[in-house]
């Protein structure tokens, strides 16, 4: 066994907030079992990886790049990652649980022969093993599972989930490797990206997300949550009945058909708390219910409520958060 | 064009979910259960697909599952499904994403497809690769998260949701596509439909029918549960009382003295 490898992704040049969480997660196993820790960068990378990834205690920095990867193709990765981590025997390798890796690591897992423990909110070192934590069934149950003795264990984790810990600073080696994607191996072609709104915190990794359901009215409805977004940092998400009204794209879905998300504070407003809906969310910290009817029954899983109006509340709040937050 | 759909049943969305006596899988007592919504858009648009090649096309729909799972199958065939495939066998019932993707890579081979359509993710276990790790047996492209599709002779082009956007791809035939919500509204079946497709054949292969057996299944899993719990209970907390105005400061300070997470 020769390392713990964390695959360290990047967006807009930053590196995404779960690689930190993993690697910080890792440092206390790794310093156990005498395993290197090593952040895997594939395609484009800061110049200043090392530097970036010390603080979570990254003992290498091994920066994979070469023709063919200047842009994600899932086929092109997954030989990258693959057959750079050959001859190395990884122990394990894991991957923040973000649009992009779950479109890779399955392609890895398979080609490692490895199980891949999907969208995970709990890791823990047991027995000379990891064992993971995974909700099921909407999060109604939680699993622990391991992989079976022999192949590389993999996974990826829910962002916010595990939190960084905190660990001495190290000072990263930098290895670069040189491959060049086989001509013909990948077989898609990405015609084009079309961005949509940019500059919003991406759902899966924000602090704090204010929700809106059917409550809202109507897309104009959504202004005032986006307004006490704003105000906040935080992502804007919504129920399924906001997005199948037309409201608001899917993307912002929370909920069991939608994205599962664990920040420290969901604000839920004009939302009712359907099983469906609590699926997606009932991970988060903290849950405040902003809703008219004190028996709805997202009342039931929140830390904190106000019954009364949103369009009346939300407003009040932006404005005590606004000035509370200037204030500090 | 041979379109084949994978497709899981899962449990109700609805339904109450409780932990068996092994402590490692579901008590299914009381449970309803429906095909998984992610393979529905799949199954809808294989029928689509076809329907716009004016019928010269045959889908397929294949499922891995104990008996109960035989009601998928027939909604899918009640919904248009040209034929359909029902593989268990009782070595099934542990597998994980790898021996499935082990599974139907032995499936859809023996069928010959031209197009596998699977969904994104099942909302069961929730694990989004069996249609990865099949495309990647397969040696074949694929295109995850998909949200518009359209032949183009012997080639597809994908809008798939990324993140902050959308992708547009062009894979050539044979590929895997996994649906997104989005892709389509899936039809209802009519009940005449429903009647007929009760009468269906489907076919049993077996595993041995598929050149496996228990052993490869056992062989395949890489990952094994250990144990299963309910999630911890949240509890309702505190309703905080007033005027819009003097809740709303209530809140603000609770958040950031009591809740800390301001
Ligand atoms: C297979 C399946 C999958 C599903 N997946 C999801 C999913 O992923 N995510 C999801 O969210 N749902 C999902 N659902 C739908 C879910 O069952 C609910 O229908 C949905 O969550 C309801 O959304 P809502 O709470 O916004 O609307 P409602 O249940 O209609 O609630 C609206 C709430 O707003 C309150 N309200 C109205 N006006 C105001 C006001 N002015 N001020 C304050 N409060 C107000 C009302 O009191 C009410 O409680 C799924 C359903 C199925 C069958
Ligand atoms: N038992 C099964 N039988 C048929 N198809 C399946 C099965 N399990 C998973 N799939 C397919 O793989 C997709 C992803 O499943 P999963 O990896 O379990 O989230 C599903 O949406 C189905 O299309």
């Amino acid at each position: 066994m020769a390392g713990i490898f964390v695959y360290a992704e990047t967006k807009e040049g930053e590196f995404r907030k779960a690689t930190g969480e993993i690697l910080s997660r890792c440092r206390g196993v790794a310093d156990a079992t005498g395993e290197p820790l090593v952040a895997v960068v594939v395609g484009p990378a800061p110049e200043d990886a090392p530097r970036r990834l010390a603080p979570f205690g990254a003992d290498l920095v091994l920066h994979v790049e070469g023709p063919g990867l200047e842009v994600y193709t899932s086929q092109g990765y997954a030989w990258a990652v693959t057959s750079c981590l050959a001859g190395r025997q990884p122990a394990a390798l894991f991957f923040g649980n973000t649009p992009l890796a779950r479109d890779l690591a399955p392609r890895v897992a398979e080609r490692m022969d490895a199980a891949l423990h999907a969208d995970c909110t709990g890791l823990a070192w047991e027995d000379g093993r990891f064992v993971f934590t995974r909700p099921l069934y909407g999060g109604k149950l939680l699993a622990r599972a391991v992989s079976r003795p022999g192949h590389p264990v993999l996974a990826t984790f829910r962002p916010n989930s595990l939190g960084v810990a905190e660990v001495a600073a190290t000072s990263p080696a930098y290895e670069r490797v040189q491959v060049e994607v086989p001509a013909g191996s990948v077989a898609s072609v990405v015609k084009e990206t079309i961005r949509q709104v940019a500059g919003r915190v991406s759902l899966q990794e924000a602090e704090i997300i204010v929700s809106g359901g059917r409550g809202v009215g109507g897309p104009e409805g959504f202004r005032v949550i986006e307004e006490l977004a704003d105000v906040l940092g935080a992502a804007v998400g919504a129920s399924r009945a906001a997005v199948d009204a037309g409201w608001i794209s899917y993307d912002h879905q929370v909920g069991q058909t939608g994205k599962a998300v664990s920040p420290n504070l969901y604000i839920a407003c004009g939302i009712s708390g359907a099983i469906q809906h609590l699926a997606g969310m009932s991970s988060a910290r903290c849950i405040v219910a902003i809703n008219k009817d004190p028996d709805a029954y997202i009342f039931k899983v929140a830390d904190y409520g106000i019954v009364g109006d949103l369009f009346q509340v939300v407003p009040a709040l932006t404005a005590e958060l606004r000035e509370m937050l200037v204030r500090a | 064009m041979r379109i084949v759909v994978c497709a899981k049943q899962v449990p109700d969305t609805e339904a109450r979910v409780t932990v068996g006596k092994d402590g490692r899988s579901i008590d299914e007592t009381g449970i309803t259960f429906i095909i998984n919504p992610y393979d529905e858009f799949a199954l809808e648009e294989g029928l689509r697909i076809k329907e716009r090649l004016g019928g010269q096309a045959t889908v397929t729909m294949v499922c891995v599952g104990p008996p109960r799972a035989e009601e998928a199958l027939r909604t899918g065939l009640a919904m248009g499904a040209d034929a359909a495939v029902h593989v268990w066998d009782d070595s099934l019932a542990g597998a994980d994403a790898a021996a499935l993707a082990l599974v139907l890579q032995a499936a859809v081979t023996q069928l010959g497809f031209d197009l596998i359509l699977c969904g994104r993710v099942a909302i069961d276990d929730a694990s989004a690769q069996v249609g990865l790790r099949l495309a990647e047996r397969l040696g074949l492209p694929h295109a995850n998260a998909v949200t518009k599709l359209e032949v183009q002779g012997s080639k597809l082009v994908a809008h798939r949701e990324v993140e902050g956007g959308v992708e547009v791809v062009e894979l050539p035939l044979p590929a895997v596509v996994t649906a997104q919500k989005g892709l389509n509204e899936p039809r209802y079946p009519t009940i005449p439909a429903i009647m007929k497709a009760r009468r269906r054949e489907i076919g049993r292969p077996g595993l041995a029918g598929l050149g496996l057996d228990a052993g490869k299944v056992a062989d395949a899993c890489r990952s094994e549960v250990l144990s299963l719990a309910p999630a911890p209970a949240r509890k309702g907390g505190r309703l905080v009382a007033g005027e819009p105005q003097e809740a709303a400061r209530t809140l603000a300070h609770l958040l950031r003295e009591e809740a800390k997470v301001l």
